[in-house]
């Protein structure tokens, strides 16, 4: 399964609600402010990074760029992607949840 | 007689259309010669953060805005420390907000102030409207 989160996990629980329900094997994608998770040295960074040891995580470098969140520091190993990736990975997992 | 106003800034910049109300407020509000102060603590500290570019998006960078609230006498502009170190963020990530002090020989001064939560709580309670965004 594909799961979106939207929201600052500084602001809201959504990311840290995905990641207790994302099983092996899926993938968690951080749109709009929820690529605030993707930041390296945040009270939430850990969480993230003990995630991936099971769970892929991607990015949308648009929005990274809009929050002026340079790619250096984004945590290493989440991959940034733009839009068309967006739909690469909606049509390569055959589920879609949105954390809103 | 003029009020101490302080606008309380909570939310990260694009996501909500809060940061971008706050500020049109602000803006509006400064015509009326009161003593402004704005307040960044939470997600509201990356509303100042450098290099934001939003052209791939295609809503507007109004991050360049704050770099005016100096010349509209604007410049009390607190932000929290605590805020900051949860995100992993300094002074360095944030924009150079300025103004030139009258009183001090149009001297340019920084106008952003880093305290804490607890001097926050006092800065807070020293107002006469607090306005929450």
């Amino acid at each position: 399964m594909l799961h979106t989160v939207n929201k600052s996990p500084l602001d809201r629980n959504t990311l840290e609600s995905c990641i207790q329900h994302a099983l092996k094997g899926s993938a968690v994608l951080l749109i709009e402010d929820g690529v605030y998770g993707a930041m390296q040295g945040t009270q939430k960074s850990p969480m993230v990074e003990s995630a991936m040891k099971e769970v892929s995580f991607y990015v949308i470098g648009p929005d990274l760029k809009a929050r002026g969140i340079d790619a250096s520091r984004v945590i290493d190993g989440i991959d940034i992607i733009d839009y068309s990736g967006f739909v690469d990975l909606v049509a390569k997992y055959d589920k879609t949840q949105s954390w809103l | 007689m003029s009020k101490r106003f302080l606008y309380v800034n909570r939310k990260a910049p694009y996501g909500t259309i809060y940061a971008l109300e706050s500020l049109e407020v602000v803006l509006i509000g400064a015509a009326f010669e009161q003593d402004v102060s704005l307040a960044f603590l939470d997600d509201g500290v990356f509303q100042l953060t450098r290099g934001q570019q939003t052209d791939e998006l295609g809503v507007k960078n109004f991050s360049p805005t704050y770099k005016a609230l100096g010349d509209y006498d604007v410049n009390k502009i607190y932000v929290e420390r605590e805020s900051l170190e949860a995100r992993g963020l300094s002074l360095d990530d944030l924009l150079p907000l300025t103004y030139e002090d009258e009183d001090d020989d149009w001297a340019e001064k920084d106008s952003i102030k880093l305290v804490s939560a607890a001097e926050l709580a006092e800065i807070m309670q020293a107002q006469d409207v607090v306005l929450s965004f």
